[in-house]
C-alpha cells in the first residue's frame, strides 16, 4: 500500500468521461476515461482483478465435503459421483469425458436399486465450482418445497465432479427419472464468476440432444434470483408433466427476461419525439 | 497415387488420404485432437509438412476432402472454381506456392486476379507450411474492398464493429454503449447487437432503435442484429429497417444445417436485403461469423480438421459478396483451441485464407476464461492483425461482454492499434468523427468534459 493507490487516477494524464454516470443502467464497462487513447491504470487493474477471479473459479476444486453436508442435510439420500475427466486440465480439452460417469459411479449408482422416481437431481461443479459453492444450496431451499407440496419422489441426489450438462442423462437413465434437473456451475463471466445454471430434461437418459432441455441461466445475486429462477424450473417441470417434453417444444430453450419494451424507454440517444 | 509418405532417415511416415495428410500436417490445437484426428507425435507433423509440401494443387481438385456427392458446399466449390484464374498456379505444388506468395512479383492485383481459382483446401494446405510472419505477409497483400454506407478494407484502414450488447436488452444500457462507443471512435464496420432474445418483434424493435439513432446522428454507417437469416427474413417482411442480414456458417453443409440453413436461404436472405436499396455507396448486404471448430461441435467435420473447414466456410461467405466476415477465433472454447497460442496462431489462418480467397476477413479477437489466454494474448494477436491489414475488429467497452460473457477487444485496443501502426478509420466514418469534432486530424480521439453537442444534448435526457 502507497499514499497513491493505483484505484485512484489522480494526475491530469488522465481524462475522465461525463458519461460515466450512466453506468448505473449497464454493467457494461463504460466511461472507463483513457490516458491517451489507452486504458487508465485504475480500469486496466480492474479487469486484471476480475479476470483473477474468473480464471480462479474454472479451477477452484469442488469442496465435496461442504456439499456433500449440505446436501445431506436436505435429502434422504446423496451420492457423490465422479465423471469419466480425471482432471481439470483434461475436462477442459475432452467435454466428452464430462458428460459420462466413470466405471465406479456408474457401478454406485446401480447399487443403490432405485427403479425409478418422479425428478433426478444433479448438482455438478461444471466450470465454475464457485457458483456450486455460493448458490447451490440456496437454491435447493428456494426449490424444495414446491416438490414435496406436488409430492413428486426425488431420487438420490447426486454430487457430480468434473460434470458437463449432459451428465445428468447417464444419471436420469439410471435412476429411472421421469424429470431430470442439473445445477452447474456456467462459464464464469468477467463479471460473474458465481453464475449458477439449471437445465431441465424431461425423461432424461443418455443420447438426449441439447434442444430436449431448458435451461434457466445466470442465477447469481446479481443476476437471476433465486426466488425467480425456483419459480421457472417447478413451471417447467409442471408444464413438463402435462406436456410430457422439454426443450425448444416446451418453450423457447433459453429463458430470459427481455427489457426492450418498445425500445423507446430509455432510450436516451433519441429526443422522445424521434423514437419509433 | 495412392496414399503420401515422407521419409525421415530409415522411417517412412505414410498418410493414406489427403485429408489425413492435411490433419497431421495441422499445426497442434487442441480440436483436432478431440476429434482423434491430429498427428500423434511432432516428427509424424513435421513429416506430413514435408509430404504436403510435395502435393500438387491440382491433387485438390481431383480428391475431395468432403465428398462432392453429399455436400453442397464440395459442390459450389467445385462448380464455381475457376480454371482460367487457376492456370497461373496449376503446375505448382503447395511448397511453390508457397514461395510464389511470399515472392515480391506477387502483389495485389495479382492475388485478386488469383482467388477464384483458389479452393479452400488449396489456401488451408499452404497455410499449415507458413509460419505466422508468411500469414501477415502475405495477407498484407491482399485488399478486400466493400461497401455500403462507407467504405470499408481500403489500405491503411482498421474498421471496428461497435458491439452494444446488453443482457436483458435494455435500451438505455443499449444506448449507453453506443454513446461510449461513438466517442472512441468506434463503429464503422457496423453497429451490431447480439440480442439477448430472438424473437422477430425484438429484432424489429432493435432495428428501429439503431436505424433512428444512426439517422440521427448522420453516421455513415451500417447496423445489424445478429439473428438467424430467418428471422432476418422474416423482420424485413416487417418492414424493418434492416441494412445487413446476419448468419453464422460453416464449412460442411452437415454443419450449416445445425446453424439451420442451406445456401438456398442464404440467397434469399441477401435478395431480401438487397431488395431494400439502403446501401448509398455500395451493396454488400451480408455479414457472416465463422470459427474453427464449428463443424466438429456439430458431429459434421467428416474427420477433415478444424481449420480446413473454416477455410471452406469462407467459400460459403464469398458465393455472397459479404461486407463483413469475421471468425469468432477464441470464443468457442479451450477444447477447439487451448490456449493463446493455438487461438493467435488460428486467428492468422482464419485471416489469411478468408483474404487470399477474396472475402473482407476481420476478426473477433477473444478468449473465454476458461481457455489458458489473456489480455497480453489479445494485445498480441490484434497487433499481428494489424500489421496483416485486417479489415475490422470488434469494438467493446473495456473488453468485457456482459451478454455473451467473453472477452473481445475493447474501443480502446482499437485507438492502440490506430495509434501504433498508423491505421484509419474508414474514410466516410472518419470525416464523420472530424466533423463531430471527436478526433482530430491525426484520428486521435479529443473528446474531454465538453462533449460534442448533440451528445451533450442527448446525455441531459438520460
Amino acid at each position: 500500500m502507497t499514499d497513491h493507490p493505483a484505484g485512484k487516477d489522480a494526475s491530469d494524464t488522465v481524462t475522465d468521461n461525463p458519461w460515466r454516470q450512466l453506468s448505473e443502467h449497464t454493467d457494461a464497462r463504460i466511461g472507463l476515461g483513457r490516458a491517451g487513447g489507452s486504458l487508465p491504470t485504475a480500469p486496466h487493474l480492474a479487469f486484471q482483478l476480475a479476470h483473477a477471479q474468473a480464471r480462479d473459479a474454472v479451477h477452484l476444486p469442488l469442496d465435496t465435503e461442504q456439499m456433500m453436508d449440505a446436501l445431506n442435510a436436505r435429502f434422504d439420500q446423496v451420492v457423490r459421483l465422479h465423471s469419466r475427466a480425471g482432471d481439470r486440465g483434461e475436462y477442459l480439452r475432452r467435454p466428452d469425458l464430462g458428460r459420462q460417469l466413470d466405471e465406479k459411479s456408474l457401478e454406485q449408482l446401480s447399487a443403490m436399486n432405485v427403479e425409478q422416481c418422479d425428478l433426478s437431481i444433479a448438482v455438478v461443479d461444471g466450470l465454475s465450482a464457485r457458483a456450486i459453492h455460493e448458490h447451490a444450496a440456496t437454491l435447493l431451499d428456494h426449490l424444495i418445497p414446491g416438490v414435496e407440496s406436488r409430492g413428486w419422489s426425488v431420487g438420490p441426489v447426486a454430487l457430480v465432479e468434473q460434470g458437463r450438462v449432459a451428465i445428468g442423462d447417464p444419471i436420469g437413465e439410471v435412476l429411472g427419472a421421469h424429470m431430470g434437473l442439473v445445477l452447474i456451475g456456467e462459464r464464469p463471466g468477467l463479471s460473474s464468476p458465481d453464475s449458477l445454471g439449471v437445465y431441465f430434461t424431461w425423461q432424461p437418459q443418455n443420447g438426449r440432444r441439447d434442444s430436449e432441455r431448458n435451461c434457466i441461466s445466470n442465477i447469481r445475486p446479481r443476476g437471476q434470483s433465486f426466488e425467480s429462477a425456483a419459480k421457472l424450473i417447478l413451471y417447467l417441470l409442471d408444464e413438463a408433466s402435462r406436456r410430457e417434453v422439454s426443450g425448444v417444444e416446451l418453450k423457447d430453450d433459453s429463458v430470459v427476461d427481455s427489457e426492450l419494451g418498445d425500445g423507446s424507454q430509455g432510450n436516451f440517444l433519441l429526443p422522445r419525439n424521434q423514437r419509433s | 497415387m495412392s496414399g503420401y509418405y515422407h521419409d525421415v532417415g530409415s522411417r517412412r511416415y505414410r498418410f493414406e488420404s489427403l485429408k489425413t495428410l492435411m490433419a497431421c500436417a495441422t499445426p497442434e490445437r487442441s480440436g483436432d485432437q478431440l476429434a482423434g484426428i491430429a498427428a500423434p507425435d511432432s516428427e509424424t507433423r513435421a513429416a506430413a509438412q514435408l509430404a504436403l509440401a510435395e502435393v500438387p494443387l491440382t491433387r485438390f481438385l481431383e480428391e475431395m476432402l468432403v465428398p462432392y456427392e453429399d455436400d453442397e458446399v464440395t459442390r459450389l466449390i467445385v462448380d464455381s472454381h475457376d480454371q482460367a484464374a487457376f492456370a497461373r498456379v496449376g503446375h505448382m505444388s503447395v511448397g511453390e506456392f508457397r514461395n510464389y506468395l511470399l515472392s515480391h512479383e506477387v502483389d495485389s492485383n495479382a492475388l485478386a486476379a488469383l482467388s477464384a481459382g483458389l479452393t479452400p483446401e488449396m489456401v488451408a494446405a499452404v497455410a499449415k507450411l507458413m509460419r505466422l510472419q508468411d500469414l501477415v505477409l502475405v495477407a498484407r497483400k491482399c485488399r478486400v474492398v466493400t461497401a455500403f454506407r462507407n467504405t470499408i478494407g481500403l489500405e491503411g484502414r482498421l474498421s471496428t464493429r461497435l458491439q452494444p450488447n446488453h443482457p436483458t436488452d435494455h435500451p438505455t444500457g443499449i444506448a449507453a454503449s453506443i454513446l461510449d462507443g461513438l466517442l472512441y471512435g468506434n463503429g464503422d464496420a457496423v453497429i451490431g447487437i447480439n440480442p439477448a432474445t430472438d424473437s422477430t418483434g425484438a429484432v424489429v424493435t432493435l432495428l428501429k432503435m439503431l436505424d433512428d439513432i444512426i439517422s440521427h446522428y448522420g453516421i455513415p454507417t451500417q447496423s445489424c442484429v445478429l439473428t438467424h437469416v430467418t428471422t432476418a427474413i422474416e423482420a424485413i417482411n416487417r418492414g424493418a429497417p434492416t441494412d445487413l442480414v446476419f448468419q453464422s456458417i460453416a464449412g460442411t453443409q452437415a454443419a450449416n444445417q445445425g446453424f439451420g440453413i442451406d445456401l438456398a436461404v442464404l440467397r434469399e436472405g441477401r435478395e431480401a436485403a438487397l431488395s431494400l436499396k439502403r446501401g448509398t455507396v455500395g451493396n454488400n448486404v451480408m455479414y457472416f461469423e465463422t470459427g474453427q471448430g464449428s463443424a466438429l461441435s456439430a458431429n459434421a467435420h467428416h474427420d477433415v480438421d478444424q481449420q480446413t473447414l473454416e477455410a471452406r466456410a469462407y467459400a460459403v461467405a464469398r458465393e455472397f459478396s459479404p461486407l463483413l466476415v469475421n471468425t469468432v477465433v477464441g470464443f468457442i472454447g479451450p477444447e477447439y483451441l487451448f490456449n493463446g497460442k493455438q487461438i493467435t496462431r488460428a486467428g492468422l489462418e482464419d485471416h489469411f485464407c478468408g483474404k487470399l480467397l477474396g472475402v473482407p476477413m476481420g476478426c473477433d479477437v477473444c478468449y473465454t476464461n476458461h481457455a489458458e489466454a489473456d489480455q497480453d494474448d489479445m494485445d498480441a494477436l490484434l497487433t499481428l492483425l494489424g500489421a496483416a491489414g485486417c479489415n475490422y475488429v470488434m469494438g467493446i467497452p473495456g473488453s468485457d461482454d456482459i451478454m455473451l460473457n467473453y472477452q473481445t477487444t475493447s474501443f480502446h485496443d482499437a485507438l492502440y492499434v490506430r495509434e501504433v501502426l498508423g491505421l484509419r478509420a474508414a474514410p466516410e466514418f472518419e470525416a464523420w468523427l472530424e466533423r463531430m469534432a471527436i478526433t482530430n486530424r491525426q484520428g486521435r480521439i479529443i473528446v474531454d468534459q465538453h462533449l460534442p453537442a448533440p451528445f451533450a444534448h442527448a446525455l441531459t435526457r438520460a
